[in-house]
């Protein structure tokens, strides 16, 4: 590989991780969000359904926006991408703009601006049918992913790969476990972040029953679905041990194969010596988490010549796990607190505000994982990420960075001073 | 059948990348015309839009990803050449979805800024979409005088979108704003006579292979019917601007639908001009006979949706009725 090449490839790898790293944020606020909205109308709560709508709607056009450029950054970064897999990619994309994106985007419409110019009902639906959008819109995209890092159902036809199933490349083997993971993510992202801006709201306004309501609410969602996430991730994680052996060796760290492996709590993984400074083992219990089963067998990264990263995988790996496990602990206690109409204490209300992003922290670092643990593979076993880069000179990449870097940097700040401009005026 | 299904998806994606162009056209246009406006008119027209914008843009999507599925072999061709341009387009296509939220929520300073940024978004956007026009259409040829070419290009369509704009507007805003959209109509209308004539005088001097394919005998009679039927719908608009609602802008419309016919003849059978036909750069049967099933059940649907929602939104735009 000459140096312009990797030049161009890290550059190409930067910022399409930038865009769909910003991209994600806001689905996976508007898919768990566009549900609590209709919540909030089936439960009769239409000042918070009000305050809501205005948040979903800003989280929806940063959703749109940022995703119109992976469109093209498919194309302009990764033209090696289409001319492989462009038989198989391209048609789950095309499915989802035909049967999500103009759904959302009219019906967002109705649901906005609609109020008075259509019968409650139609209104209500709207809402309902935006869900639905936002829903079957996550089904393709994990779908495309799930089959990047578990391929099946393709052929090979003049080089270039062909579905033979399309049921196959849809149904691939990890594509239940990620949609499972991802929609319950985005449930719980939006939870704590409704939970936290209420709680924002009700530090300045304690007397304000409608946040008081919300915050109640997502904490009680929050709290059932934290838990339902750690079994999603369990199984997607057996999953992966069967389908991608290396990604979980390099994400536990996990050097050398054997029996009884321990589970490496905290470290730091170093490469080049191919071990952990610092390890906090627990003994035996890799193998107990990984196969359910404490004297199981687990392949380490010497079996595999290839892998992914060690270190960044096992930090996100952590970060992801980390915060879940905070997050599990807060939804718990203040659902427990909060079960009856007492005012809920400063600091279970601080706490909650300080989490207003935490689904963020846990749902990026989660993608991290599962994206850079796929390395150095694009498409597990058939593209590599590297034969798949562009030929765009590293002059072009970089101002385009530059520009993204700016554009997005101003976006989410404006979004988050918006969002807090927003919870803290409250309903009223 | 696998010969046809080429021709099928040229016709798919000529469509949408149209539906594009003429709703998002609106759309821009619109938002150029921000900084010609009181306040108060500039808040009652992006209320005259806001409802439609995001399913407009999804058009590009949809366009981009036909591409992508029918042409991939084009898809990567197209996209690196014009790396830079569609990263500036993407730019301001994101600053100006945002800002229709953010202009409304933002208060003081923020809410100017916001403003701008909208009107400097639709531009921006809107000039790189001319400048990938331009390049396209020459088969992104090399040097000074081909860039000349897409900036003309580029200038022309801003034109276009304007007068797009400015008749979306005399259909759904009344009183003065009315008055003043028709005075911007007819500008926009100057621009684009001139753009069209500058960039039909110039496509064929900077390629041999759109010369060829117009000025031919006998053909050539047969082909003059584009640029007269172009010549009716200026006339049309120009002339319905003060006596007519809807006019104007089914004029403006048409006026895009024939210089996009007129473009579409220069360039078939080509995806990449004088390199790729669409018969070389096709995607493989399995991957298009699957798309085309989902699309001929799915777009009945999305046209049916379309339709109901421009019949719910429909009539004069009210200032603030928007501010959800």
């Amino acid at each position: 590989m000459g140096e312009a090449l990797s030049e161009a490839l890290l550059l190409s790898r930067a910022q399409f991780g930038l865009n769909i790293g910003f991209h994600i944020l806001f689905p996976a606020i508007t898919i768990g969000l566009s549900w609590m909205l209709v919540a909030f109308r089936l439960r009769g709560q239409l000042a918070a359904y009000r305050l809501w709508v205005k948040i979903f709607a800003l989280s929806f056009a940063m959703g749109v926006v940022s995703g119109v450029v992976m469109s093209f950054q498919f194309g302009t970064n990764w033209p090696g991408y289409m001319n492989k897999v462009g038989n198989v990619a391209g048609p789950l994309l095309a499915y989802e703009v035909l049967t999500a994106f103009f759904l959302e985007a009219t019906f967002l419409a109705v649901m906005l601006f609609g109020a008075e110019r259509v019968p409650g009902w139609m209104h209500g639906l709207s809402s309902v049918i935006v869900a639905i959008g936002t829903t079957v819109s996550a089904f393709w995209i994990l779908a495309l992913n799930s089959w990047m890092q578990t391929p099946a159902g393709h052929g090979i036809s003049d080089g270039v790969l062909i579905a033979q199933s399309w049921l196959a490349v849809i149904f691939n083997p990890s594509f239940p476990y990620r949609l499972a993971h991802m929609l319950l993510a985005s449930g719980i992202t939006a939870a704590f972040l409704v939970a936290g801006l209420s709680a924002w709201r009700l530090l300045k306004t304690p007397a304000d029953a409608a946040a008081q309501g919300t915050l109640r609410f997502a904490a009680r969602i929050a709290a059932v679905l934290v838990p339902l996430q750690i079994v999603a991730g369990d199984l997607h994680g057996l999953n992966t041990l069967e389908h991608q052996p290396a990604k979980i060796a390099a994400l536990e760290a996990i050097w050398h194969t054997g029996r009884g492996v321990p589970l490496t709590l905290l470290g730091i993984p170093d490469e080049q010596k191919q071990r952990t400074a610092f390890a906090l083992e627990l003994p035996r219990a890799g193998s107990l988490i990984l196969a359910h089963d404490a004297d199981a067998e687990i392949k380490g990264l010497d079996a595999f010549p290839e892998h992914a990263p060690v270190a960044p995988t096992f930090f996100a790996f952590r970060a992801m796990v980390g915060t879940g496990i905070l997050m599990l602990a807060l939804a718990w206690t203040g659902a427990f607190l909060l079960r009856d109409a007492r005012a809920p204490a400063p600091w279970l209300l601080w706490s909650f505000a300080a989490f207003t992003f935490s689904g963020w922290v846990a749902t990026l670092s989660g993608w991290l994982v599962t994206e850079i643990g796929r390395q150095p593979w694009l498409v597990t076993g058939i593209l590599r990420t590297a034969d798949a880069v562009g030929e765009a000179s590293g002059a072009k990449l970089g101002a385009s960075l530059t520009a993204y870097v700016l554009t997005y940097s101003a976006l989410l700040l404006s979004y988050v001073v918006t969002l807090t401009h927003l919870a803290r005026k409250g309903s009223g | 059948m696998n010969e046809t299904l080429p021709l099928v998806f040229t016709a798919l994606m000529g469509g949408a990348i149209l539906a594009y162009v003429v709703l998002d056209g609106y759309d821009l246009g619109v938002g150029m015309l921000m900084p010609a406006a009181s306040r108060e008119e500039q808040d009652r027209m992006v209320d005259s839009i806001a409802p439609f914008w995001d399913a407009n843009e999804t058009w590009l999507v949809l366009g981009i990803g036909l591409l992508l599925v029918a042409f991939p072999a084009a898809h990567g061709v197209i996209l690196g050449a014009l790396y830079l341009p569609v990263a500036a387009m993407l730019v301001g296509l994101m600053l100006r979805g945002v800002a229709f939220e953010l202009r409304i929520k933002a208060q003081g300073w923020h809410r100017e800024l916001w403003n701008w940024l909208f009107w400097a978004g639709s531009f921006l956007a809107s000039f790189a979409q001319g400048l990938m026009l331009g390049r396209y259409i020459t088969g992104f040829g090399p040097g000074f005088g081909h860039w000349l070419f897409a900036v003309v290009v580029a200038g022309g369509l801003c034109g276009g979108y304007v007068t797009l704009g400015a008749t979306w507007l005399v259909l759904k805003t009344e009183q003065g704003l009315k008055e003043k959209a028709a005075a911007w109509a007819r500008w926009g209308l100057l621009w684009i006579a001139l753009g069209i004539a500058l960039v039909s005088a110039a496509t064929p001097l900077a390629s041999e292979t759109v010369r060829a394919k117009w000025f031919a005998f006998p053909r050539i009679a047969f082909l003059s019917v584009l640029p007269l039927a172009t010549a009716a719908a200026w006339l049309w608009v120009w002339v319905s601007l003060r006596k007519s609602d809807w006019k104007p802008f089914a004029g403006a419309v048409a006026i895009f639908v024939l210089a996009f016919a007129g473009l579409a003849y220069s360039l078939f059978p080509y995806v990449v001009m004088d390199r790729l036909t669409i018969w070389q750069a096709a995607a493989h049967p399995s991957a298009l006979k699957f798309v085309l099933a989902g699309t001929l059940v799915v777009l009945p649907f999305i046209a049916g949706y379309t339709i109901y929602v421009y019949r719910v939104f429909r009539g004069k735009a009210r200032a603030g009725a928007y501010e959800h």
